[in-house]
């Protein structure tokens, strides 16, 4: 009794920040083509507020981007016999196939190691990797090098001081999505904070399909194996007797 | 101009795949081989997922393959007989060779295994043919006159002869149906079309003359690479056919190219270069096996080891 009087004391002692995010995405949708080229995708919003504006600490805003997640195994390679071959494997259990973190201040400032720590933003934190097999002690390297590999790839992006906020109300930025995206379902998470700590967030999806042609003959290899490899071998066919007759109709002239 | 692959799931330049696939052509119609051992590397480094890469690289093969034997058949140098011997060994020693090969993955290091096996065999064959091509090309110099290669060994003691008249042999079949087994399992294990080791296998264990392995050589090919490709569909679900039509476009006329190229090249100078090439491709596996790797790690799909 007496803890819940604290707590309520507490509760109206601090002031309410009751602030929420309203967002808006430039699409929500992004369509896999035969010509797709990367994407890039806008997120802008503002924050809806009852109490006038609080000014220290400021308001800082962080998105997340993330693509569907799976299981990896990485692998390290080991001089053995004068040669270099795979010797240490490590699986790891859910790895998003794409990320991007985008802040309006530098990441350790918007956001502190506890509240990093309980919503799973920044990169690290993403990578979820239990056990490693016995023997292997720098199991921590294996995941470090998921990010290193995939960073260079421009499938994880940190984007730190790229939101840009005016009057703690409107904030926007953009995401670039590189050309080999995975089909599935990206989590997008708005996260608003003050002084490292969370006071509001928002989560919705952005959908990433492909479509027309594309679709078409990825459920085609998936539905009719057989059919689709047929119509393969016969693609090969008929076009390697087009090029021949073709070459013999010039050759004759 | 970008593409995005259904299967493969990535964006690539669609140019550079018809170029390559063009190339790759132009060698397979030389040579009659179907080209794997240098396009799987390839794609590999342009970043189309392994799987995929080895599973369209055989769809691709049978339309530049299909696309050669057409011309070589035109100019009647395929040794049809021959090349159903050795499609028959073939098959059964594919069949031999995925056996092997999953044997081989349950003690783990198959990865290491499938590159060795490159390194030895494409330098082994690359040497020697370089070496024999050469004092080829020397011989015919000093004494103008065709080299005499009909000699009598031990293969001809064998039972079970046939007449090959395309290859003006007359031979018993169990030496091409050992190498048609051998070829099999080697190929199954390495996943390549097996050309490049037909092609010497032809020339110096049976004694062809070189202008008839190479459209025989595509003709059995042909039906080893169709097999895969139905096979990858329908287990592994790894044939990209956007890529793979990128490819075989290229491939097809580069391989009309290939077969009129070859043509003009004497005998020898067509194996002097071929073994270039395999000692070349050999140099270079051999190089990343020995330097060490900028990159330490390597990601892969989960469940294997």
């Amino acid at each position: 009794m007496k803890r819940l009087l604290l707590s309520l004391l507490l509760m109206i002692a601090m002031p309410v920040v009751a602030e929420e995010v309203v967002l808006g995405l430039s699409q929500d949708q992004v369509a896999i083509t035969a010509d797709f080229d990367g994407s890039e995708i806008l997120l802008f919003g503002a924050v809806k507020r009852e109490s006038p504006i609080l000014q220290d600490p400021p308001l800082e805003v962080v998105i997340a981007v993330s693509g569907p997640s799976g299981p990896l195994t990485v692998r390290r390679k080991e001089r053995k016999f004068g040669i270099w071959v795979n010797t240490d494997a490590v699986e790891i259990d859910q790895a998003p196939s794409f990320y991007a973190v985008a802040t309006s201040a530098p990441f350790n400032q918007a956001m502190s190691n506890v509240e990093d720590q309980r919503h799973s933003v920044s990169i690290p934190r993403a990578i979820r990797s239990v056990g490693a097999p016995m023997g292997i002690e720098d199991a921590q390297s294996f995941s470090e090098a998921v990010i290193r590999i995939r960073t260079d790839e421009g499938a994880y992006q940190v984007l730190e001081n790229t939101v840009s906020v005016d009057e703690q109300t409107l904030f926007r930025t953009s995401i670039k999505m590189p050309a080999n995206l995975t089909e599935g379902d990206y989590p997008t998470r708005i996260f608003l904070t003050r002084g490292g700590k969370v006071i509001s967030n928002y989560e919705t999806v952005i959908n990433v399909n492909k479509v027309g042609l594309e679709r078409w003959l990825f459920d085609m290899s998936r539905n009719q194996p057989l059919m689709y490899g047929l119509m393969s071998l016969a693609i090969a066919i008929a076009a390697g007797w087009l090029a021949s007759a073709a070459f013999q109709v010039l050759q004759r002239r | 101009m970008q593409i995005y692959l259904p299967i493969a799931e990535v964006s690539v330049n669609a140019f550079l795949l018809l170029g390559l696939g063009g190339m790759v052509g132009i060698l397979s119609g030389m040579f009659g081989v179907g080209g794997g051992f240098l396009m799987t590397p390839l794609l590999f480094f342009i970043g189309i997922p392994p799987a995929v890469a080895v599973a369209t690289e055989a769809n691709q093969i049978v339309a530049s393959s299909f696309s050669g034997v057409l011309a070589h058949f035109r100019r009647k140098t395929v040794d049809l007989r021959m090349g159903t011997v050795l499609l028959t060994g073939g098959l059964v020693g594919a069949a031999l060779g995925v056996v092997v090969f999953n044997y081989l993955k349950s003690q783990g290091q198959v990865d290491l295994l499938v590159r060795l096996c490159y390194v030895v065999f494409l330098g082994v064959i690359g040497s020697l043919m370089f070496v024999e091509s050469l004092n080829a090309i020397r011989k015919s110099r000093k004494n103008a006159g065709p080299p005499t290669r009909k000699k009598h060994n031990w293969i001809h003691g064998l039972p079970l002869k046939m007449r090959f008249r395309v290859s003006g042999l007359y031979i018993s079949v169990i030496p091409p149906l050992m190498v048609g087994v051998l070829v099999g399992i080697l190929s199954a294990i390495m996943g390549v079309g097996g050309g490049f080791i037909m092609v010497p296998a032809m020339i110096y264990l049976l004694g062809m003359p070189t202008k008839v392995v190479v459209g025989t050589s595509l003709f059995q090919i042909i039906f080893v690479t169709g097999f895969t490709t139905l096979l990858h569909a329908t287990t592994n679900y790894t044939v990209d056919i956007a890529l793979a039509v990128l490819l075989l476009v290229g491939g097809v006329i580069g391989a009309q190219i290939g077969t009129r190229l070859g043509t003009y090249l004497k005998a020898e100078q067509l194996r002097i270069l071929l073994a270039l090439l395999v000692i070349l491709v050999c140099a270079k596996l051999a190089l990343d096996l020995l330097l060490e790797p900028s990159e330490l790690f390597s990601i892969g799909a989960a469940g294997g080891h």
